[in-house]
């Protein structure tokens, strides 16, 4: 990839079928076994039917990495990505609470704070969903310093339950309110 | 412990409280593997010596939810619901798709076996390990949506709780019962999703017997390490790109959903005014108008599935506005479109969710409407015994109909007893022989393929199978049907199950060198024979006699009375003929009772002993 190019999972609620196989590729490819729970991407699926793959935006100003007293978050400078330093993590949930969505979740082994890394540039997750040809998971390719200034990205920092809401709206119209 | 089992199953006794773990040794799991096989083990061991006397609805019964090996790790994540049946007074293994199973799996469960009674309504909830009986009195009543919100809300505010620091928790994942299993309606299902469900055998009304709302399930460990990780990787992609085809064919594309017409129109053998005729060519109850209209979103899918054969349907305009139900799927089309008279998508997508907000099955509730209908038809049920008009299509009628058996008044009562019983009782209260009109194989109704035309179901295929009406599992040879048997054992979906890939799959999974002749001859006869002893024996309200009872439903060796196979009808010479051969090739005697030293060779001498006062 060009060095001056960096990737971004853009999303589409609405195309998620809630198959969850990035959660198995994901955890696959981080922890070598089928951990949907240790993915780095997580369906939400609050209502039946609306399914919310919730995973690291990316956000330009990164309010999680200050957030950190152990200085265990940075950016990795070849994709954008957050990385997590294990070695470093407490475990103390501050990242979560910064995060405008709620992001990041402790790792149900080890209690150590799970951030997407962007597979190194080459997610795993997207492959999969494209694959199966939902496109709900899309892969883009953006200038760095374009993407540096991208504020549009911390607007995909939501919560499940707040992405949930406007979905369920789109697809269940007045019921929404009733299923929520 | 054999790889893909998470290593132990949850016993509870909801009489005492008690709840535990229960192991089985590598013998039993690998001769009956999960699911419906492990079912039928389990319910012989513990009900096998005193089977006729088990109530199904009675304390003493069992709920069984059973994973398998290949659960949530082969594409098509499923679970397997048993018990003694309180449709057939056998045992059935049902199954349904969903998070459920990956959940139970993640939590270290391979499956949950509930005894007893609680006194008050309960629902259990399973997290990494552990597992407690919670209090139920405020979902009991609930309907699926709301029963799924309180859950949801609830446990995942307690799973918050117990690990403040975690993060956002992921939704658990629930197994539950409708209204109408817990007023014991015979034809309840078990579901899971608002849509999703276990029809047939009436498990659900096992659920509401146990005062049983609910089973919750959020695992947070891994699932069971295989034992050859990169053949069950290759396959798994393999699996995937033959059944959940990139360029979103079938099923993907249609899912069944297009059967609604396809099935009326080139076979012939869909469900029309209770069976009276099997062929329609409605195109305005065509998949078009499903798809574009209703379905909000095409791909719905299930842990581990890109098939996505499910759609997920919403009504935003009318009366029906707010409605929403997956696809509906072929047989909740027919059963509650052609076969209730109704030919609009949007009422049939109304009547679908309606069956599955109130907790019914939908082919076997949907059955007992028609034969309602039917009965009103011929002026044998008026309007004085249901209190209103039900004409065929008048889909407020059905809607009230349905309400009054899930509250089981007056004729409800009646029809909640599912198609069967409701006509033996109907007889003698109208001193007319109402079971002609009945469509059902041994107390189960039908699935919504017919034999008529003798271009979908074979003839023998409900008749001889201790799965009754179940249309997902029919018989034919002894052989080649063995297959679904091992789908329901290991516990996989059937439409995206592969024949061939599926073996190398299970062996890749567990490590056992399982082959398909061995299955096929020996392990899934086992499994059959036992269901088939339980199905006999029977009991205690109804026992089922082989020599009448291994049959088609009157109705359909009528001719059929429209449509290009006008006047076919099941030929009776060949049903006779292919039961004898199918009896040969399972090894029953001609009675239909299983042969003694064909169990005795498989080791069932306890079966054997039990089916000795039926051979007399």
């Amino acid at each position: 990839m060009n060095k001056n190019e960096v990737v971004w999972i853009a999303r589409d609620f609405l195309k998620c079928s809630g198959c969850r196989r990035c959660e198995i590729v994901c955890s696959l490819h981080h922890e070598g076994k089928i951990w949907p729970e240790a993915s780095r991407i997580r369906v939400f699926m609050l209502v039946p039917g609306v399914e919310i793959p919730h995973f690291c935006a990316q956000c330009n100003d990164y309010p999680c990495i200050p957030a950190c007293p152990v200085e265990a978050l940075s950016v990795d400078e070849d994709t954008l990505a957050v990385l997590v330093d294990r070695e470093k993590c407490t475990g103390c949930g501050l990242c979560i609470e910064a995060c405008p969505g709620n992001i990041p979740f402790l790792h149900p082994g080890d209690n150590k704070a799970v951030i997407c890394d962007l597979c190194g540039g080459d997610p795993e997750c997207v492959k999969v969903c494209q694959e199966a040809n939902f496109d709900a998971l899309i892969l883009v390719r953006l200038n760095k310093e374009a993407a540096k200034r991208d504020v549009n990205r911390r607007l995909f920092a939501q919560t499940p339950e707040e992405f949930t809401k406007d979905v369920a709206v789109n697809l269940f119209g007045e019921k929404a309110e009733e299923v929520i | 412990m054999p790889r893909g089992y998470a290593g132990k199953f949850l016993e509870v006794d909801l009489s005492s409280g008690d709840v535990k773990d229960v192991t089985f040794n590598d013998d039993v799991l690998r001769n009956y593997v999960g699911g419906r096989g492990l079912a039928a083990k389990i319910l012989w061991e513990r009900l096998g010596e005193k089977w006729e006397s088990v109530d199904p609805l009675g304390p003493e019964n069992l709920f069984l939810a059973l994973t398998g090996p290949l659960t949530a790790i082969y594409p098509g994540t499923r679970i397997c619901i048993s018990g003694k049946s309180p449709q057939c007074n056998g045992i059935i293994g049902s199954t349904l798709s969903g998070e459920f199973p990956a959940d139970l799996k993640c939590a270290g469960y391979d499956g949950v076996i509930v005894s007893g009674r609680a006194e008050k309504p309960v629902y259990i909830l399973i997290t990494d390990d552990y597992a407690e009986i919670r209090d139920a009195s405020h979902i009991w009543g609930k309907e699926a949506i709301d029963t799924i919100r309180i859950l949801n809300k609830e446990v995942r505010e307690l799973l918050e709780n117990k690990s403040p620091n975690a993060g956002k928790s992921k939704q658990p994942s629930i197994i539950y019962c409708g209204p109408a299993g817990e007023s014991r309606v015979r034809t309840a299902a078990v579901l899971q999703k608002v849509s999703h469900a276990a029809g047939y055998g009436g498990y659900g009304a096992v659920m509401g017997s146990k005062n049983l709302k609910a089973i919750v399930a959020k695992g947070r460990k891994p699932l069971p390490d295989v034992a050859n990780p990169v053949t069950v990787r290759i396959l798994w992609r393999e699996v995937d790109r033959r059944y959940c085809r990139r360029d979103r064919t079938f099923p993907g594309m249609w899912g069944t959903g297009y059967g609604g017409y396809a099935v009326g129109a080139r076979t012939s053998s869909e469900p029309v005014r209770n069976w009276q005729e099997e062929w329609h060519d409605e195109k305005r109850f065509g998949g078009p108008k499903f798809d574009f209209r209703y379905w909000v979103k095409r791909y719905w899918s299930d842990f581990n599935c890109a098939g996505s054969c499910m759609k997920l349907a919403v009504i935003k305009t009318g009366p029906y506005k707010g409605t929403f139900t997956d696809n509906p799927d072929y047989e909740m089309e027919a059963y509650l479109g052609p076969n209730l008279g109704v030919f609009d998508p949007g009422e049939c997508i109304y009547l679908s969710a309606l069956m599955d907000y109130l907790g019914f099955s939908g082919i076997n509730g949907g059955n007992t409407l028609a034969f309602a209908a039917e009965l009103y038809q011929r002026g044998i049920l008026t309007k004085e015994d249901l209190g209103f008009e039900l004409k065929w299509g008048d889909v407020e009628a059905f809607e009230k109909l349905a309400r009054k058996i899930v509250k089981r008044e007056g004729i409800g009562d009646i029809l909640a007893e599912g198609t069967y019983r409701a006509a033996l009782k109907i007889s003698e209260m109208k001193g007319v022989d109402v079971t002609k009109y009945a469509v059902h194989v041994k107390g189960v109704e039908i699935g919504a393929h017919g034999t008529r035309s003798g271009l979908d179901y074979r003839p023998i295929g409900y008749a001889c199978s201790p799965q009754c009406g179940d249309h997902t599992s029919g018989v034919y040879d002894a052989y080649g049907d063995m297959w679904m048997v091992f789908a329901d054992s290991a516990v996989v979906c059937s439409i995206v199950a592969d024949r061939e890939l599926i073996w190398d799959y299970y062996r890749a999974v567990t490590g056992w060198d399982i082959t398909q002749e061995e299955w096929n001859r020996v392990l899934g006869h086992r499994i059959i024979h036992i269901q088939r002893a339980a199905l006999l024996l029977g009991g205690p309200d109804i026992v089922w006699d082989p020599k009448i009872h291994d049959d088609n439903p009157p109705r359909f060796y009528e001719p059929l009375p429209s449509g290009p196979y006008k006047g076919k009808t099941t030929d009776r010479k060949t049903v006779e003929e292919m039961k004898r051969q199918y009896y040969e090739a399972i090894g029953w005697d001609e009675n239909g009772i299983p042969k003694s030293e064909v169990l005795k060779k498989l080791g069932l001498e306890d079966v054997d002993k039990a089916l000795e006062k039926l051979r007399k």
